[in-house]
């Protein structure tokens, strides 16, 4: 495959809740709920941001970090579960605030946590085709969790871009596979606030089995082992579940670390992979190679290997790093996340 | 151009009129007008009404015939048009009255103004309100009316050392000036700490630094001056009328803390009466927020760029000081229907020039001048009167 | 706003594209197609600003206008970007660090919605240089 990553860029809004402070307004003991999580604040929007403004901070971010010209994208998906419109795409308002407009084709994606990996397919099959030169594929999300379910203490804001071509790459995209299963595991009904989830349910029979399955359908197809990586990143909807399916897997905690960003940021749900994967770019050295493996409930989960140029270091300051993005956070007590949340019915 | 001469004025209380309607304001304002001038209604030429936004204030336009046919002049076809400049709709009905017997084209003319501000909840007042400034590029982005001043004022503090007390004493003396109008919506002392400890609208305005928002109407009845005196034995002569205007936008003033149509306006009007800022004793100005009075001193002349605030402070400008400025109470105290205000200030003008003032009678009044303000400074309408000729 | 209003402009607020005149070389934003210094003799063509500038003045408005009221306390600015022009927006910071000359740089963010059921309005913000 000759394709791969030539850009990439996130946004991280600045204000955080911790888990402590939600628990203690639900009577819930924080430290329980800490050690069962693995995460210790997440991240909350802005009054005025939402998917679409993050989105576009990200795009923009992936197109300085190269000095892309906006006007060779020929394709611009941003997957997300929390579309502001639910009819009229959040991918065109992104497609005008880049100046990528008005000669390329746009849709939105959605797949619960993995649409934005989904749509980094779909842009690869578009550049290997000769369809279009550069794709840009986008997942980013201001999750919703219920007020007093166990996702509030996860469920962040946050989004990640990628710009996918043939040449100029810091990355190349060896291989790609993927497992997807009709596996009801969690879903929103069109209306409702809130989503709804099968509790353990989506444990097993959710992401294990289909990160699992993801995985080890990669290595087999690729002839690679967990030892051949220097990086793993696994979908992170809390710290436990990668570090164990890396473990079931084979992979070691230290490569996956640097991709282990939910323990600070909570779940970006649709950019939470592809964060993981920004902030193991941002380290990363020439010829590393990388594991990634997606999960969307519902569910299905996109697995990718990647080898690190030697372009990464001409273009890696060209745009704020994770931990960049991730210093100096505003952290706000329950009912001013409410209020940003959009919590307080009016 | 002949000389034009002020022969009768009215005008109606200022504030929360729940009773009354639009049109019941302006028949009212208007029949004073004409009762004070001895002036037949047959004998009207023409009628030119200031209003800002009966659109969406009581859901009317076509106020010109509306006011005609009200007052009883529908039936003899008297012209009547609506004159529109934000808050200067009322100054503007006065100029082109003016215009239009100065030119000979009619002799006897009614100009007034009128707001209805109260038919509707504030949110809706404040949003057309703010169809002053520049919807597209400053509403859009969140800009409120006491915004705009409030941004003038944060900068006319940086630049000039202005303090919220300076400020504030514009608020304490026109409140004091307000207790001796009777038509004044606010006829209450107030102090300093008043101001300074009432909410903060935008910072650094708080509600006490910001004129209200009220109902009410004036008019005035002009006639050529070589034939006033057929009609009152005290016409007041209007010595000078001109207009400005100004950019539309606070972020395109050249200097934000200068409202250079007030600066044009004020140039043209002195230069066609032939005196002086010195000359000027008294005058009423746009006192929308307290600083837009601190500005108009300054753009107006009375005092250098920047001394605004040290002027309202030492009293300079208090009724007793050196050039008395609001004694009507200003539209802080005496209030702000939007389209009202410019012709009150013109009949202010008229009621201290005659002397006939009662207890905020400016002693020695002789040559006054008026002073409106559309928006943040859009247009700017400046008037200069006289007793004698 | 009506749709069709903020759609007419919503290339210029996304990304600062303004106007330049190359007659005189005046630097304007908001938009114009008419020069105001050389009016009918100017040649103005789009120009996109690249977000950099500085606080001319700010308050902080405590009464919103009417789509803005739950964001209030909020920043209002007027801030003179790099290429010359002024324009008035929001500052997005800790409103202790506001300050006339403060070094700002554009933000997308939203502006604000119809209603419920209506249009979102997104544009452009601006955050202290340092974010």
């Amino acid at each position: 495959m000759s394709v791969g990553i030539v850009s990439y860029g996130a946004y991280i809004p600045r204000y955080r809740i911790r888990v402590e402070e939600i628990a203690k307004v639900w009577g819930a003991n924080p430290n329980s709920i800490v050690d069962g999580l693995m995460v210790y604040e997440k991240s909350v929007p802005d009054l005025d941001e939402d998917t679409i403004t993050i989105a576009v901070e990200a795009a923009r971010h992936a197109i300085n970090r190269a000095g892309i010209d906006p006007q060779e994208i020929g394709a611009l998906y941003t997957g997300s579960e929390s579309h502001p419109y639910a009819v009229k795409p959040s991918s065109t308002v992104v497609a005008e605030a880049i100046g990528a407009t008005p000669n390329l084709t746009v849709a939105d994606f959605e797949f619960a946590c993995k649409a934005g990996t989904a749509a980094i397919q779909t842009c690869m099959g578009m550049v290997d085709s000769g369809m279009i030169k550069l794709g840009m594929a986008i997942g980013s999300d201001v999750a919703q969790g219920a007020p007093g379910d166990a996702l509030e203490y996860t469920a962040a804001a946050g989004g990640v871009a990628y710009v996918i071509g043939k040449k100029d790459l810091v990355a190349n995209i060896e291989s790609t596979y993927s497992f997807t299963t009709d596996t009801p595991d969690f879903w929103r009904r069109e209306g409702m606030p809130y989503p709804e989830h099968g509790g353990r349910f989506t444990g097993e029979p959710g992401y294990f089995k289909h990160v699992a399955s993801a995985a080890q359908g990669l290595m087999n197809k690729m002839g690679t082992k967990p030892s051949d990586y220097d990086y793993a990143i696994f979908h992170q909807p809390n710290g436990k579940f990668p570090m164990r399916v890396a473990k079931m897997l084979g992979f070691s905690s230290e490569q996956i670390k640097p991709g282990l960003v939910v323990t600070r940021l909570g779940n970006t749900y649709s950019g939470s992979c592809m964060m993981g994967l920004a902030a193991t770019l941002d380290i990363a050295k020439a010829g590393d190679r990388i594991f990634m493996t997606s999960f969307g409930s519902g569910a299905g989960s996109d697995s990718f290997s990647f080898t690190v140029t030697d372009r990464i270091e001409e273009i890696r300051n060209g745009a704020p790093s994770i931990e960049k993005l991730m210093a100096n956070p505003i952290y706000i007590d329950y009912a001013t996340y409410a209020r940003h949340k959009n919590k307080i019915k009016l | 151009m002949r000389d034009v001469a002020i022969i009768g004025v009215g005008c109606t209380e200022f504030g929360e009129l729940w009773d009354k309607s639009f049109r019941e304001l302006f028949v009212e304002a208007g029949v004073s007008a004409i009762e004070d001038a001895n002036v037949q209604g047959g004998k009207i030429d023409a009628l030119y009404v200031g209003n800002m936004s009966g659109g969406r204030f009581i859901e009317q336009e076509h106020l010109g015939a509306l006011i005609a046919d009200y007052s009883g002049l529908a039936s003899l076809h008297i012209p009547s048009t609506r004159v529109e400049a934000a808050c200067a709709s009322g100054g503007l009905a006065l100029r082109q009255g003016i215009i239009a017997v100065a030119s000979g084209y009619h002799d006897i003319v009614i100009a007034g103004g009128a707001e209805k501000m109260t038919d509707v909840g504030v949110e809706t007042t404040t949003d057309a309100l703010a169809a002053a400034s520049d919807r597209e590029w400053e509403g859009i982005m969140g800009a409120t009316f006491p915004g705009l001043y409030a941004m003038m004022a944060r900068l006319h503090m940086h630049k000039y050392g202005t303090t919220q007390e300076q400020l504030a004493s514009v608020a304490v003396k026109n409140h004091h000036n307000g207790t001796m109008n009777p038509k004044a919506q606010f006829q209450n002392e107030i102090t300093i700490d008043t101001v300074i400890n009432s909410v903060m609208v935008a910072d650094p305005l708080h509600v006490f630094d910001c004129s209200p928002i009220s109902d009410g109407a004036s008019a005035v009845v002009i006639a050529p001056a070589d034939i006033a005196k057929k009609y009152t034995d005290t016409p007041i002569y209007v010595k000078a009328s001109a207009q400005a205007s100004g950019t539309i936008s606070l972020h395109d003033r050249p200097d934000i803390t200068t409202i250079d149509a007030t600066v044009a306006a004020a140039n043209w009007a002195y230069k066609m009466a032939k005196i002086a800022p010195k000359d000027i004793n008294f005058a009423e100005v746009h006192d929308c927020f307290t600083i837009a009075e601190i500005c108009a001193i300054e753009d107006l002349g009375f005092v250098k760029k920047g001394e605004g605030g040290k002027a309202a402070e030492s009293g300079l400008t208090a009724i007793g000081g050196k050039i008395p400025v609001n004694p009507s109470g200003g539209l802080k105290a005496c209030g702000h229907p939007v389209g009202a205000t410019g012709v009150k200030q013109a009949v202010e003008m008229v009621l201290q020039l005659r002397g006939e003032a009662g207890k905020r009678q400016i002693a020695g009044a002789n040559i006054g001048l008026t002073h409106n303000v559309g928006g943040s400074g859009g247009t700017a309408v400046v008037h200069i009167f006289g007793r004698d000729k | 706003m009506s749709v069709p209003r903020f759609w007419r402009r919503l290339k210029n607020i996304y990304n600062l594209i303004g106007t330049h005149c190359n007659k005189c070389g005046s630097f304007l934003y908001p938009p114009r197609n008419m020069c105001p210094k050389c009016r009918r003799n100017g040649m103005t063509t789009p120009f996109k600003f690249k977000g950099f500038g500085e606080v001319v003045t700010y308050t902080i408005v405590h009464t919103g206008a009417k789509d803005y009221t739950k964001l209030t306390p909020y920043i209002l600015a007027i801030i003179k970007l790099e290429e010359g022009p002024r324009l008035t927006s929001q500052v997005i910071c800790d409103h202790s660090q506001i300050r006339i000359g403060m070094k700002v740089k554009a933000a997308f963010r939203k502006l604000g919605e119809e209603s419920e059921k209506g249009m979102i309005y997104y544009g452009t913000k601006f955050v202290p240089m340092e974010d």
